[in-house]
């Protein structure tokens, strides 16, 4: 009984980790840009595409994850600066679209190079699972968790140590001004998609041993990331972590004791239920408006 | 000054309508029909989409959602329970319209991109009970729809019927009425923008907290064109149900909601006609890039990508613009 729960609570754990990192991406870029990109999940497809293949070809594991996680943080750069930047003037809506569009195109390329088919790829250490309190834990879930932990402890350092970081702050709270006092909006634009696809890629990365990769995984990935985002109020960085979490865990419980059938349709009755009763999130900022 | 205005929106009705009779012309198979029956089916869902996401500002990412429900609760109550088909699609509208409304009505009043979240998560439960109440609306590999018919005059693509003494084919007639469909689908959004509700809306569009404060209920507005695009795409549901006789989930899924989005903004925000062009273009993409094989996915994503970022206004918007300012050079010229 306590084994199953434990089993669940750490599954809920892993995978919410992975959300939390897509959800941090998602937040960065909506917070530098106000766009919603849905090419998010794409990154993380990429990360355990490109491992897996450079593996194939013989490269060691780190640096098969190093070339791989650079090859989406280039993808992430190209991103912004030939379909975002160029449409500067377009509504976010449009700008939206275009990320609907890149992600398309991504993913026709990848299942092109890399087929349709399943991959697996190998745990990170052994292969043998770790017993805990009788659950049966799969080794590579304490990487995920691990280099989540240490993506985000990376971040927060980012942003509050680095000039670089402040910039990319003082930019999403206010651009003209960020403008005036010499901020490189552009520049700065450019190193949230990286920052954004670096992230997303690490996670597509970890994770990939566990739930195996396809081209097409993005999408939903991508998708429960973005659930995690709402949950925890579009914007807030803590908020994305927490919402990641807590959606992970929430779907494994359901999935272990109500129905697996229905796991997907909690993340999403999660979503309603927040914005009817806590619109801003769980962490939203509450900003007044000036006019 | 209205005057000039309303004989504007009757031109356009009126070229639609000339359209519509014309490219029998050009078809010459049962195929050409069927493309062209979806095609009017799907534009006059996005039609009314076009005006929560032209007029109102907001986004829905789960209008197929709605489509579903109403293709569904068609093909459900009128195959397993021999409901009437016309009184079915109206209940089935009836209830979207509710839910539309249940969710539309508390995140309307917050500011932001709130509805695009809650309509993304509406869709989605829709479409995963579809898929797992499979003893009702058979799963995953879908279910047969029986044909449309209205005090036993049935209309299915496989009669023959005689008009003023023609020979018409059903896949003929189909297309037609599909046609109606979307001259009154066209009519209506029309009215509705130059209605109370379409002022209000496009108020907003100028100054939100202007109108506010001259005491329009922007939220209430916003609810009500939310409702009335979500009762668009479940009419069109049912309607498309009946016509192609077998449904699957995809007609709900999250992918068919951004299709319909995407003919949205790729034809014109705001533009009436223009999303009918969006939806004609996108709905046949596909046919002429299905040569391509596996280059399909790719092409289609940056056909989408190009044109959203050099027309940003979308094709119509933007075509017009070219002919505008050509026009008015060669008045320049001339005049030279």
């Amino acid at each position: 009984m306590f084994a199953e729960f434990i089993q669940y609570l750490f599954t809920g754990i892993t995978i919410g980790a992975t959300y939390a990192l897509v959800a941090l991406g998602f937040t960065l870029i909506y917070n530098a840009s106000h766009v919603i990109n849905f090419a998010q999940g794409e990154f993380l497809m990429i990360g355990g595409m490109a491992t897996v293949s450079l593996l194939g070809m013989g490269f060691p594991m780190p640096v098969a994850i190093v070339l791989a996680v650079m090859l989406a943080g280039i993808i992430g750069v190209a991103l912004q600066r030939f379909a975002i930047a160029p449409a500067k003037q377009a509504d976010v809506v449009t700008l939206i679209i275009i990320t609907i569009g890149a992600s398309i195109f991504i993913r026709g390329i990848a299942q092109l190079v890399w087929g349709k088919e399943y991959h697996v790829m190998p745990n990170f250490s052994s292969d043998e699972p770790i017993r805990l309190f009788g659950a049966v834990l799969n080794s590579q879930s304490f990487w995920v968790l691990g280099i989540g932990a240490l993506l985000v402890v990376a971040l927060v350092l980012f942003f509050t140590r680095t000039l670089m970081g402040k910039a990319i702050l003082a930019t999403s709270m206010n651009k003209d001004a960020a403008r005036l006092v010499g901020i490189r909006t552009q520049m700065v634009l450019m190193l949230a998609f990286m920052l954004s696809a670096l992230l997303g890629s690490m996670a597509g990365v970890t994770v990939a041993p566990i739930t195996f990769t396809a081209y097409d995984i993005g999408i939903m990935l991508g998708l429960k990331g973005f659930v995690a985002a709402a949950l925890g109020g579009l914007g807030s960085g803590v908020g994305a972590v927490v919402g990641g979490l807590l959606l992970g865990v929430v779907e494994a419980m359901t999935a272990g004791y109500i129905s697996s059938d229905y796991k997907d349709a909690v993340a999403f009755s999660m979503i309603l239920l927040v914005l009817f009763f806590m619109p801003r999130g769980l962490f939203g900022s509450r900003v007044v408006e000036r006019v | 000054m209205l005057n000039s205005f309303m004989q504007m929106r009757l031109k356009g009705l009126v070229i639609l309508a000339v359209i519509i009779l014309i490219l029998p012309l050009f078809m010459s198979n049962p195929f050409h029909y069927d493309m062209a029956t979806q095609i009017a089916i799907i534009a006059a869902t996005v039609v009314g989409l076009n005006l929560l996401v032209g007029y109102a500002g907001q986004i829905s990412l789960g209008h197929a959602g709605f489509f579903g429900i109403g293709a569904y609760f068609s093909a459900v109550m009128t195959s397993n329970y021999d409901w009437p088909p016309l009184p079915t699609l109206l209940l089935a509208a009836a209830l979207v319209g509710v839910i539309a409304w249940i969710v539309g009505r508390p995140i309307l009043k917050l500011k932001g991109h709130y509805l695009s979240m809650a309509t993304l998560a509406v869709g989605f439960i829709i479409a995963i009970i579809i898929n797992n109440e499979g003893w009702i609306t058979g799963g995953p590999d879908g279910m047969p729809v029986p044909s449309f018919s209205v005090f036993g005059w049935e209309l299915s693509s496989f009669n023959q019927y005689s008009f003023l003494g023609m020979e018409v084919n059903g896949y003929k007639a189909w297309y037609f009425f599909a046609g109606l469909l979307l001259l009154l689908a066209v009519w209506v959004a029309q009215n509705i923008i130059d209605s109370p509700i379409g002022r209000a809306l496009r108020s907003v569009h100028g100054s939100e907290v202007a109108a506010r404060v001259v005491g329009v209920d922007t939220a209430r507005y916003k609810s009500l064109v939310f409702v009335i695009s979500a009762v668009y795409a479940s009419l069109m549901g049912s309607f498309y149900a009946h016509f192609t006789g077998f449904i699957t989930p995809h007609i709900a899924s999250f992918e068919h909601s951004i299709v319909l989005i995407t003919m949205v903004v790729l034809g014109g925000m705001a533009s009436t006609f223009g999303v009918i062009l969006g939806a004609a273009v996108l709905k046949l993409l596909p046919q002429v890039l299905a040569d391509f094989q596996e280059l399909e996915m790719m092409m289609f994503g940056l056909i989408l990508m190009l044109t959203m970022i050099f027309m940003p206004k979308g094709l119509l918007p933007t075509a017009q613009k070219l002919l505008k300012k050509k026009m008015s050079r060669k008045k320049v010229e001339e005049q030279a």
